[in-house]
């Protein structure tokens, strides 16, 4: 169910590797607890996150929620094609419902995220 | 049974054609506009449906018919008070003194409306031991903003700037929170006890010198009456903050319970549930404020005074620089105040009591009525309105809390309020009101009880519901991803006028 | 209880079911300390005599003026079918369209309200209606922090002073500034926003403006260089907000057509009473790029699931309900029944019938303006006007006493509306509309002339 090549967080986020860049979005576990997505909001391309604060909100049809930065880094690219297809969280959360490109400020944050069996684990404890 | 007429209508812009309509308006000279320089004028008319009267007639009447409405039926919203709204309210803000008076007009001609206005103020006082009250806010959270802000300014005034924090239970409405941003301050949620009340320890953890103000709602949302209020509010008052009460749920306690006499600080009112002004669809509402003596002088301006000869006026331009200042245009949403003010004199000291005790008596018997079928979190008496639960139902059949919204409308009735407070799993938040009879009340909870079954035995015939309303369930997420909020092929304008 | 429903014996058996003796143990959770006593209030009051009271309070009012009073408020003639529609209890004694599915009727009127108003404005966006123009002033205000993060307001001083005192106590709670333009004092553009003072406030670098807030026609009744207004808030990177009168746009142009970026106002005078300021209807409009910042209700046009055309209220996670402290705004309660008179006033009188009620405004003024003139009170301002203006008349306040003495309403001193502009102490505002009358015109003049030259004895 969960893909075992990303990287989790206990707030629903996945991190990918690529290269020296990250890509970030949110699980099928939350896009399916929100419902139907209709709104993303995507912090500009330069922006700095540092790991935990929100970067921006992701709307249903009867909730909201804050995305979470999982760790620090530069905004290097967020998915525009959600500005016109937010459905795409809904359909294909680890694919072309990605969020955010992150050049990360400290790779070891990346090693202290959840792997695949540990968020499982977060999940059916709810 | 149908609960709304059977046809959707085509929109007024379908309905134009041109060359309809006139016969309203006599016609200015031709030079009228010529003295208006072109760049200031409008380059291309507006393109505004033209249709007949009675066409006009006909839209609108066939509209109102795909309502659900107080006046058609049961209308259980919690949170709401959906009661009767008295005709002769209706009939008095229409009285042509009262509908026609201009609201710059000078003090001298307005006495009639600023005679009501200052006893109506005595009357709202009175019920809720307030000392003074503001009648300008123009709905309950505008009530909420202007509290809050007196709240705002009474600290200033004490040079007291370090409280930046609000505190509200979880369960609250959203407006509070909303307000305290607005106000500049920010909120800290506190959760719920177990028993559905607020967490005395909680909040006494969290309050401190930063607190501003708690805002409760008393009886809260799930239809309780706070039992510890005595407390929290001494722990508040000790802390040094103040404490507002969300007065939407008043319904259940005039003449039992005077918050500020209790020792609340400020409350709003809102006259569209307790005092029967109509809902319209989504407003006009209207939030008077209550006020205890520490925040009088920051009372949104300009507030009725009393003269010693008796007259009225309005309090003029920086009279009582304290202020908190204007919320709004004008005086108030008069013509609501009109009908708050017919509704409180026809029921009086005996009347509104009896509101309450007849609004508690009914949601408790409905929830007696629906407790043997239904899960009913909290089993002490409710007040004006009480939580009933489809959790079970839903881990059993998965039949939801909004499947069974939506049956309800195949039988007849509005639903009740649905997931709200959040802290209840898939609530109804169940308010009958004062003003029903038991043969509806016992109708209502047949058909609650009805569903329960229709749940069990045939969960698609409630999931699929509703069938019988003009339209089925609707496509919400496509709405709000390409939201189309406006016709565009409008026509009209584009030939002579008709008449 | 005026409105009970309950027969001799039906109360106990309610109390049979619940299972106590008596209501009092319902109210056991109340602490004894807490309980209240009886309310000291008068009795209940019948019907009769409750009614014979409220025309007795209407009847002291004085409605039955020659008024000339505007600022803001103003008197129209609304069609009768206006208010034997909102008399129908499916429209008032309904709420908040949150069950589409028994909602259709409202939320297929708040839609074609926001189409009406898009049209009228021609803005994109046009929300489910808010308090009135004053609050819809000031969250239109905000709107303009929110889009550019900046945190400075500035607002004209021809905006309605209500508008602007609403404008402060809201941008107060929020931690807002807000700077005034100033009017040009004298000369030609007397009345009217300085622009080059406005040039100045913009060009503070170390304080960026989020939006200029400037109103078409202005509290003095003049008409306003929007386009240039709008130009110098956009090359300073501050939003265009322009405070509407929704009748007026029938014959002037609308801001959508001069750049405004969001357009605010009062829309009583579609159709709406004046009943002593409220209820009222409050217009928000923006363009498609705002609309993510316009707070309160949307409706929007969607299908049910058998494919039906059907309405619903939508983006719904931007409000308090859903977004709670992040909200933008706290607004839960709209006007929709006002919304309603508007859109009903609008289809009734159509685009002719509103364009003639603009146009036969401006020509009765016109006429006002002639008559005071020759009573000796000429007009204060010298540029275009629409329906209301300002009269030069010494000792102002007096005389506006005495006119009211003789039974006219001779608009507003207008030191009372602007007491910091010393270049009105000496004025009345008034305004004509549809339903002055050559008569009432007569009158005023009369009475006026009377008055100046009793003042000149």
């Amino acid at each position: 169910m969960v893909p075992g090549d990303l990287r989790y967080t206990s707030d629903h986020e996945w991190v990918r590797v690529e290269g020296d860049e990250v890509v970030v979005g949110i699980t099928q576990f939350a896009a399916d607890q929100l419902g139907d997505v209709v709104f993303v909001e995507l912090p500009a391309v330069g922006k700095a996150l540092k790991a935990h604060v929100t970067f921006g909100v992701v709307e249903s049809v009867k909730a909201v929620s804050d995305l979470f930065a999982p760790i620090g880094g530069e905004v290097v690219g967020a998915n525009d094609a959600l500005t016109a297809s937010p459905e795409l969280v809904n359909s294909d959360p680890y694919g072309a419902g990605w969020m955010l490109r992150l050049r990360p400020s400290d790779a070891a944050e990346i090693s202290a995220l959840l792997d695949a069996a540990a968020y499982e684990q977060v999940v059916a404890e709810g | 049974m149908s609960v709304v007429g059977e046809r959707l209508q085509p929109t007024i812009f379908e309905l134009s054609r041109p060359g309809r309509g006139g016969g309203k308006i006599p016609h200015p000279p031709a030079n009228a506009l010529d003295r208006i320089p072109a760049a200031a004028r409008r380059a291309e008319a507006p393109a505004l449906p033209e249709l007949s009267e009675p066409e006009v007639v006909r839209h609108y009447v066939n509209l109102s018919a795909l309502n659900y409405s107080v006046d058609s039926g049961f209308y259980p919203l919690g949170s709401c008070t959906m009661k009767f709204n008295p005709k002769l309210n209706e009939w008095a803000a229409r009285l042509p003194g009262f509908a026609g008076l201009h609201p710059m007009a000078p003090d001298e001609t307005a006495q009639g409306t600023l005679a009501m206005l200052h006893e109506l103020e005595a009357i709202l006082a009175e019920v809720s031991g307030m000392d003074a009250v503001t009648l300008q806010p123009a709905a309950g959270a505008h009530g909420e903003l202007t509290g809050i802000l007196m709240i705002r300014a009474y600290h200033r005034s004490r040079g007291d700037v370090e409280r930046t924090e609000v505190l509200v239970p979880d369960s609250s409405h959203g407006t509070n929170p909303a307000t305290a941003s607005m106000a500049g301050f920010k909120t800290i949620t506190i959760p719920s006890a177990p028993d559905g009340g607020v967490d005395l320890a909680a909040f006494t953890a969290a309050l401190g010198p930063k607190t501003a103000a708690i805002m409760i709602t008393n009886p809260s949302t799930v239809g309780l009456f706070e039992a510890r209020i005595g407390e929290l509010l001494e722990a508040t008052h000790a802390a040094g903050a103040l404490a507002y009460m969300d007065g939407a749920n008043l319904n259940a306690i005039l003449g039992r319970f005077r918050p500020g006499a209790a020792g609340f600080d400020v409350m709003h009112f809102n006259t569209h549930k307790t005092f029967s002004t109509p809902h319209g669809g989504g407003g006009p509402g209207s939030g008077p404020v209550g006020v205890r003596p520490n925040l009088v002088p920051f009372l949104p301006s300009p507030r009725v005074v009393r003269e010693d000869d008796g007259s009225f006026r309005l309090e003029r331009e920086g009279e009582r620089p304290s202020s908190i200042g204007r919320v709004r245009s004008f005086f108030g949403s008069t013509g609501v105040l009109v009908r708050a003010y017919a509704y409180l004199r026809a029921h009086g000291a005996a009347g509104l009591c009896e509101v309450s005790d007849d609004a508690v008596l009914a949601a408790n018997y409905l929830k007696a009525r629906l407790a043997p079928v239904y899960e009913v979190p909290f089993e002490r008496a409710c007040m004006h309105e009480f939580v009933a639960s489809a959790a079970d139902l839903k881990r059993r059949t998965g039949v939801r809390t909004l499947d069974i919204a939506k049956r309800l409308i195949d039988k007849g009735y509005h639903p009740p309020t649905i997931y709200f407070p959040h802290t209840v799993e898939e609530g109804m938040l169940i308010e009958p009101t004062e003003t029903e009879s038991i043969e509806t009340l016992d109708a209502f909870a047949d058909a609650l009880i009805e569903i329960f079954h229709e749940a069990e035995t045939d969960p698609e015939l409630v999931t699929a519901a509703p069938h019988v309303a003009p339209v089925r369930r609707l496509d919400e997420a496509t709405a709000a991803r390409q939201p189309n909020l406006r016709w565009r092929g409008m026509t009209g304008a584009q030939t002579p006028c008709p008449d | 209880m005026p409105y009970g429903p309950h027969a001799a014996d039906d109360r106990s058996r309610m109390l049979q079911t619940i299972g106590v003796d008596s209501v009092d143990r319902l109210f056991d959770d109340i602490p004894e300390a807490l309980r209240s006593g009886p309310l000291k209030l008068d009795p209940p009051e019948p019907e009769l005599e409750l009614s014979a009271r409220l025309q007795a309070l209407a009847a002291r009012n004085r409605t039955d003026l020659v008024s000339f009073l505007g600022a803001g408020a103003y008197r129209h003639w609304t069609p009768a079918v206006v208010d034997q529609m909102l008399l129908r209890g499916e429209w008032y004694t309904a709420y908040t369209p949150y069950q589409p599915e028994v909602s259709q009727g409202t939320l297929q009127s708040i839609y074609e309200y926001q189409s009406l108003l898009a049209e009228l404005t021609r803005m994109d966006v046009v929300s489910a209606s808010h308090y009135d123009g004053g609050a819809a002033t000031a969250e239109a205000a905000l709107m303009t922090c929110r889009a550019t993060g900046r945190d400075r307001i500035l607002v004209g001083r021809g905006v309605h002073p209500h508008y602007r005192q609403t404008l402060e106590t809201y941008a107060e709670g929020a931690g807002l500034g807000v700077d005034e333009v100033p009017l040009v004092a004298s000369g030609p553009l007397a009345g009217t926003t300085d622009l080059a003072a406005l040039a100045l406030l913009l060009a503070d670098a170390e304080h960026p403006v989020a939006g200029v807030v400037a109103a078409q026609p202005n509290i003095l009744g003049l008409l306003e260089d929007m386009p240039q207004i709008g130009r110098l808030a956009h090359d300073a990177g501050a939003l265009f907000v322009s405070v509407i009168e929704p009748v007026s746009l029938a014959v002037l142009a609308p801001p959508g057509d001069y750049g405004a970026d969001i357009a605010a106002g009062e829309g009583q005078s579609l159709g709406i009473p004046l009943q002593y300021g409220g209820p009222y209807l409050g217009i928000v409009a923006c363009s498609d790029a705002l609309i993510r910042q316009i707070p309160g209700r949307l409706v929007g046009l969607t299908k049910d699931l058998e494919g039906k055309r059907a309405f619903v209220m939508t983006m719904r996670a931007r409000e308090q309900d859903i977004r709670r402290e992040r909200a933008a705004s706290n607004i839960c309660t709209n006007q929709a029944l006002l919304a309603l008179a508007a859109s009903i006033y609008i289809s009734t009188v159509g685009p002719h019938g509103l364009r003639d009620v603009a146009a036969m405004g401006a020509s009765r003024a016109a006429e006002l303006e002639a008559a005071l003139a020759a009573a000796g009170a000429p007009r204060l301002h010298a540029g275009a006007y629409l329906n209301e203006f300002a009269v030069h008349v010494p000792n102002a306040r007096a005389v506006f006493k005495r006119l009211l003495a003789r039974g006219v309403l001779a608009g507003i001193p207008a030191a009372d509306l602007l007491p910091d502009e010393p270049a009105v102490a000496d004025a009345l505002l008034v305004c004509a509309t549809e339903v002055t009358t050559h008569a009432d015109i007569t009158t005023f003049a009369t009475a006026l002339a009377a008055e100046l030259a009793g003042g000149a004895a």
